[in-house]
């Protein structure tokens, strides 16, 4: 071979975290000291984070993986000839055919970890901003209908149909609109946004600039939570190289459509996440969840017509007009259309993200890709979609995850987070979390919702105390009827679900004599 | 490093951020990236510029949970404590706090060294439990791993 050898460590904020940087230094200084000229990219994640900081080699196979690789191992990958691919105890082969890769159905996801983020040129050689163009030769209501025969239905939980809501957007008059991307990724066990963010942030450019041309909006804004630095930093930067490139701002691509987009910073605050409560935020006030109606399609953004959907429901849009609805719409599952970035958290041997068609079990997600718990003691429980979402007990894991199986089990699949405990979890406790994380994060403007999650915390405390076990349970069920039924939004609304499932599924941890 | 409040160049900063669309919370991104926290003498002076009431922006300040009102320790270590890091054993690592330094989350030492915060999910729950340490993201912390990262932030020996 000749030229330098390309050799990828990612700058993903969750391979950094297992000490990324590092690596990249050692490689680039055993290198140095071996006199072997490297190109040394940083990308994204490929999304198996247990191989994080995953290493990989660009050979006359394809690119083999190393991985979890750590400074001190970098010599030895030298020794054993990694850079044409030889074998090492941190080798995997070809990236492409680790098991858990290979078996994905990679559409938003299949740029990221291959490319160079912010590079417009690997964007546009790996087909890039090709759905753009295509929506730059289509009429409005052309790629409305486009999103809307494709079944792509809203990522961020509620799974609302993308192409209705657009076509809301559409045909409300107003001078100006917007196009607001919900970055808010605050459930836990989920990172999916964060990880298309950081590794192809120009695809969430041209799904936004692409919904802005389908309503007629001319600015845009991408609110992403401030515990993601790393996202926010290299979005802006994706932001100011597709300005540079005519991908943003006047004449697109030398069209006659203008469209900016910013990105702004969240402060942490979870309800946020609520899209009128980011509206809120947006216009620089307290997060408080607005009333509705009316929908922020007809009266969002500083009162104007808004499309809102989330970094995943945005991030599909490409592929939907790139390869047409009907390519799309044939992924899934019943009324579940497409592929689903699920993400595999908490006590699980092989956490990252998997997308797959809806329809998948829970069972094949969390043993054929995540492998079972870390700690190797048998699953307990499992959470699906956030706080707010329910708890499954291990007997349930043959669900599928598609919107409405899930929600026939009486969960919901949310922003498709799965976070796995193990035996040693106790779920009075998680049903405790679940009410004072709702007291902590409540924007206070519903009763139910802020004197609700107090109560509820109170009355956890009392049975974790062992005090009135039965009456406290009768009025802890009480309170959540009243919060499900009486709040104005989802946070108050569901906080009542992982404490009824952790009830149903785990009486034995409320009962008197509990282990807690 | 953040410097001590400066009312001039606070009034610098809200200049520059004031014509924004939704100005305010960029403003107090900016401020609190530059002193660390947000002054109570910054509330007047965002009142007049933006022209809000005082309780405006003190309703603002007070409801994120990242907008400090009084100045932290020169380090900020703060513990994921959400589900898939409970998962993970996020519980030992305030214990351990808690059990090493006397402090419990929101707290800080009383040399001014350090400022532990609880925070909701850092995004990397597939590798907990996570931590940030002054702006650091850290995965598969431990309570001894913690500890040596702390004192080497404080530039001392473990």
């Amino acid at each position: 071979m000749s030229g330098p050898v390309t050799v990828y460590v990612p700058c993903d904020a969750a391979a950094l975290s297992m000490g990324a940087d590092e690596v990249a230094q050692a490689i680039a200084a055993e290198a140095e000291a071996r006199h072997i000229p490297l190109r040394l990219i940083r990308n994204g994640s490929r999304g198996m984070l247990w191989l994080e900081p995953l290493v990989e080699v660009v050979t006359e196979r394809g690119r083999v993986a190393y991985g979890p690789v750590s400074p001190d191992a970098v010599a030895d990958l030298f020794d054993a000839g990694f850079l044409t691919g030889k074998p090492h105890p941190l080798g995997h082969g070809p990236t492409e055919e680790i098991f858990y890769l290979k078996h994905q159905n990679r559409l938003t996801f299949a740029r990221c970890g291959v490319i160079d983020p912010v590079s417009v040129e690997d964007y546009r050689a790996h087909g890039g901003f090709a759905g753009l163009e295509r929506a730059l030769s289509l009429s409005p209501a052309q790629i409305v209908e486009e999103v809307t025969q494709s079944g792509l239905r809203g990522r961020g939980g509620a799974g609302f149909p993308t192409g209705v809501k657009w076509n809301t957007v559409l045909n409300a008059p107003a001078d100006r609109k917007y196009i607001c991307c919900n970055a808010d990724e605050g459930d836990s066990g989920t990172f999916a946004d964060r990880i298309i963010m950081e590794g192809d942030p120009f695809l969430l450019i041209e799904g936004m600039t692409i919904a802005a041309l389908a309503v007629g909006a001319t600015q845009g804004y991408v609110y992403i939570r401030s515990e993601y630095p790393h996202a926010v930093a290299t979005l802006r930067e994706a932001i100011r190289r597709a300005y540079a490139q005519d991908w943003l701002g006047h004449h697109i691509h030398g069209s006659d459509r203008d469209f900016h987009l910013d990105v702004r910073v969240g402060a942490g605050a979870y309800v946020c996440g609520e899209e009128t409560a980011m509206l809120e935020s947006l216009e620089g006030k307290r997060g408080m969840v607005r009333a509705k109606p009316p929908l922020p399609a007809l009266e969002g953004l500083f009162g104007q017509p808004t499309v809102i959907n989330n970094v995943l429901t945005l991030t599909s849009v490409p592929v939907v007009l790139a390869k047409g609805a009907a390519f799309y719409r044939d992924f899934g599952a019943g009324r579940s259309h497409g592929t689903q970035p699920f993400q595999l958290a908490g006590n699980i041997k092989q956490g990252g993200l998997v997308e797959l068609a809806f329809g998948v079990s829970l069972h094949d997600l969390i043993y054929r890709f995540g492998g079972g718990t870390a700690s190797g003691r048998p699953l307990r429980a499992v959470q699906v979609g956030g706080p707010l979402g329910a708890y499954l007990p291990a007997d349930q894991l043959d669900t599928p995850a598609d919107y409405e199986a899930m929600a026939a089990r009486g969960a919901m699949l949310g922003h498709g987070g799965i976070v796995v405990f193990d035996d040693t979890v106790r779920m009075a406790r998680q049903a405790r979390f679940a009410m004072d994380f709702c007291a902590e994060e409540s924007c206070g403007k519903c009763t139910p919702c802020r004197i609700g999650a107090v109560r509820g915390r109170e009355v956890l405390d009392k049975i974790i105390a062992g005090q009135d076990v039965a009456d406290n349970l009768a009025l802890l069920e009480d309170l959540c009827t009243v919060m499900a039924d009486g709040s104005l939004c989802a946070m108050g609304g569901l906080t009542p679900l992982p404490v009824r499932s952790a009830l149903r599924h785990f009486p034995e941890d409320f009962a008197v004599g509990a282990k807690r | 490093m953040t410097t001590a409040w400066n009312a001039e160049r606070a009034r610098v900063i809200v200049d520059n951020h004031r014509s924004l669309p939704g100005a305010l919370l960029p403003i107090l991104h900016a401020l609190q990236e530059e002193f660390g926290y947000i002054d109570g003498q910054a509330t007047p002076l965002l009142a007049e510029s933006l022209n809000l009431s005082g309780a405006d922006i003190h309703g603002v300040i007070s409801f994120y949970h990242d907008f400090r009102r009084t100045r932290p320790g020169r380090h900020v270590v703060k513990v994921c404590v959400a589900e898939a890091c409970q998962a993970q054993g996020s519980d030992s690592l305030v214990d351990g706090l808690a059990s090493t330094l006397g402090l419990s989350l929101g707290e800080t030492t009383a040399d001014d060294a350090f400022t532990i915060e609880a925070v909701y999910c850092l995004g990397n729950c597939a590798l907990g439990p996570s931590v940030m340490v002054d702006g650091r993201l850290i995965g598969r912390m431990t309570v001894s791993r913690l500890g040596a990262l702390m004192a080497e932030a404080e530039g001392v020996q473990p």
